[in-house]
């Protein structure tokens, strides 16, 4: 620390000088001198810790260390300031504490830095004390952490599971050829046993003829009468089957466009359903968020930094967020919107067919569902599929069975009265309250 | 006699097929043009249009029934101007504020926090991070600027104003306002 108190005294000791020297090349002497005798003390005296804390709820919704977001990437930011453009941390002071007024001032670096980002006004911090950002330039100081070697952890434990799947395939062949080997061993007995009865002259047993077991059974006629009716039966049964599955489409499970996982973004993150389908709400559609609002989290979020399986891989959700990118022609280097964009060839899943009509909002919003009602555990799930048979009978069953949320319910407050009073009961079905009616659905 | 047995081979691994089979693929349809909408719907495909989306913008210059106009532009200055002189033109009952509190906690609560301190889940998990408080003196919001940034969206944060009407941006706008006079206490 002493080293460094001492190297920054120098420092301020020849930017003295410096002021008073002309020669132009004295100046590149010194120049060169500082920077490489100083480059090591820029943000040492505050304290990294407070500072990357400062940092995450101050700086970071703008700037990254490494990475250009809103504004400016910062690590080394006042050595790279005070190297390339002869700032002091004065100046930095000044313009994290109100840059508009730095700008107004006609600062030159101010306004060009300005002008560079778009005219993104920074907020102003007049909050945060000297200390406060002498610590934060003490983290954007900081050299970056070399990745732990998890690439050779990952190869060891593919390793042995691989010589496992190879002793695996070898055993199985062993054993193949051993049961070969047998099978080739009794035919060769059998054949030689034979050939030795015919040498010693044994004759085999001849059998007696019987009637054979299918004649008897074709013969018999009430057997026969009893296979037919079993058989129709039976078939009559698998037909039905068959029949009240078509159009039935549970468990669909398409392969989408973009690998969108369920189980992240509403699981692990407890997104609400309502924040991407904001429509069902207020709609018929649960509409398919348009790619802005996706936009309104993964402008920050670029990588993917949960759990990961085998299948599923931090590169391969990566290689995801760029397909978003390339579709809403979002510029992650430049951080800015190129324009050229492609829609989303999503995948439809819950389809009823035009002869049904379903409301969104009548659920969501007047009866108050929860979108799992129907659409089953969809947080658990990392490919979507479709939960519920989405059958008449199954829309029917929980008409009958539901109770219809009347308490704070403004929809039905006249209605329910008059239907409790006709019906004499206490709790209205959803069946009791019209749910059962053909015209409903079907007009 | 072939002819038939092929015809119940058929079925059997029909019967199977519905049972284990592909789930990538949809089913088949008992009459398919009793399902299909004859007319376009949201998410459709359409050959009228160069991009072959039915989801279609307001024709530009036009503003849709029951929708009105936002006067302040997008830009620091209109920042500014909605922060001095623009206020909430919708008086709201208690109703109202439960409402609204289930919209910020929906479309704001993930980042900001349920009492707006900027402690989200999305910034408890360190997903996003840099969530200021409703409180931060810096920015000393107001039910204008609040409304503008909803509206606009601001530096990272996104534009709302697809996913709330003008009502529910109001609405949330006095919530947050609510919320910072609780963190300022």
């Amino acid at each position: 620390m002493d080293s460094k108190v001492f190297s920054l005294k120098i420092t301020i000791k020849l930017f003295k000088k410096l002021t008073k020297l002309n020669s132009l090349k004295s100046y590149a002497f010194y120049l060169i001198f500082i920077t490489s005798f100083v480059s090591n003390s820029y943000g040492q005296e505050g304290d990294p810790v407070a500072g990357k804390a400062l940092f995450n709820t101050n700086c970071a919704s703008c700037h990254k260390l490494d990475r250009k977001m809103t504004g400016p990437a910062l690590r080394y930011v006042e050595k790279r300031l005070a190297e390339d453009e002869g700032l002091e941390r004065e100046w930095l002071y000044k313009w994290i504490r109100n840059s508009s007024s730095l700008i107004k001032s006609g600062d030159p670096y101010a306004v060009k830095i300005y002008e560079e980002y778009n005219k993104a006004a920074m907020t102003a911090y007049p909050q945060l004390t000297n200390t406060d950002i002498d610590n934060i330039l003490a983290y954007t100081a900081q050299d970056k952490a070399v990745p732990k070697p998890t690439a050779v952890a990952s190869n060891l434990a593919v390793g042995p599971s691989n010589g496992i799947g190879l002793s695996d395939e070898i055993i199985l062949g062993v054993f193949t050829l051993l049961f070969l080997l047998l099978s080739i061993a009794l035919v060769v007995v059998t054949k030689t046993l034979k050939t030795l009865a015919e040498l010693k002259g044994v004759k085999p047993k001849e059998k007696k003829k019987t009637k054979p077991i299918w004649k008897a059974y074709l013969e018999n006629q009430f057997l026969m009468l009893c296979t037919a009716i079993l058989f129709l039966l039976v078939s009559a049964y698998g037909f039905y089957g068959w029949t009240m599955q078509v159009g039935v489409n549970q468990g669909y499970m398409p392969v989408q466009p973009i690998h969108y996982s369920h189980k992240i973004h509403s699981g692990d993150n407890k997104i609400d359903c309502n924040y991407c389908h904001s429509s069902a709400r207020v709609s018929k559609h649960s509409g398919i968020p348009s790619l802005n609002i996706c936009m309104n989290c993964h402008k920050s979020i670029y990588e993917y930094n949960g759990e990961t399986t085998e299948e599923y891989t931090k590169e391969f959700y990566d290689a995801e967020i760029q397909k978003l990118y390339k579709a809403v022609g979002w510029d992650d280097e430049a951080q800015e919107y190129t324009g050229v964009t492609y829609p989303v060839k999503w995948v439809r899943i819950h389809n009823l067919p035009d002869f049904a009509y379903f409301n969104h909002s009548q659920h969501v919003n007047v009866a108050g569902i929860e979108c799992q009602t129907c659409h089953g555990p969809v947080e658990e799930m990392e490919i979507m599929y479709q939960h519920s048979p989405l059958t008449m009978g199954w829309c029917i069953n929980c008409h009958r069975e539901t109770n219809v949320k009347i308490k704070d319910n403004e929809y039905y407050d006249r209605i329910h009265v008059e239907l409790s009073k006709k019906y004499g009961v206490e709790e209205l079905t959803a069946a009791q309250m019209g749910g059962l009616e053909c015209g409903k659905c079907h007009y | 006699m072939i002819k038939y047995s092929y015809k119940i081979l058929l079925i059997f691994t029909i019967f199977l097929q519905s049972c284990w089979g592909d789930k990538g693929a949809p089913n088949y349809e008992y009459m398919p043009n009793m399902y299909k909408s004859l007319s376009y719907e949201a998410y459709s495909e359409n050959q009228i249009f160069e991009d072959e989306l039915s989801a279609r913008l307001p024709v530009e210059g036009t503003i849709p029934r029951g929708y009105s106009l936002y006067e302040y532009e997008d830009t620091n200055e209109g920042y500014d101007l909605a922060k001095k002189e623009l206020s909430n033109p919708f008086s709201f009952v208690q109703k109202d504020i439960l409402k609204a509190k289930e919209l910020y906690t929906v479309h704001c609560g993930i980042c900001h926090g349920a009492k707006g301190a900027g402690q989200g889940i999305l910034v408890k998990r360190e997903k996003i991070l840099g969530v200021p408080s409703y409180a931060d003196p810096g920015r000393a919001i107001t039910s204008g600027s609040t409304y503008h940034v909803i509206y606009y969206g601001r530096n990272s944060m996104g534009s709302y104003a697809n996913q709330l009407n003008e009502k529910e941006r109001w609405m949330v706008t006095s919530y947050v306002m609510k919320l910072k006079s609780d963190l300022s206490k």
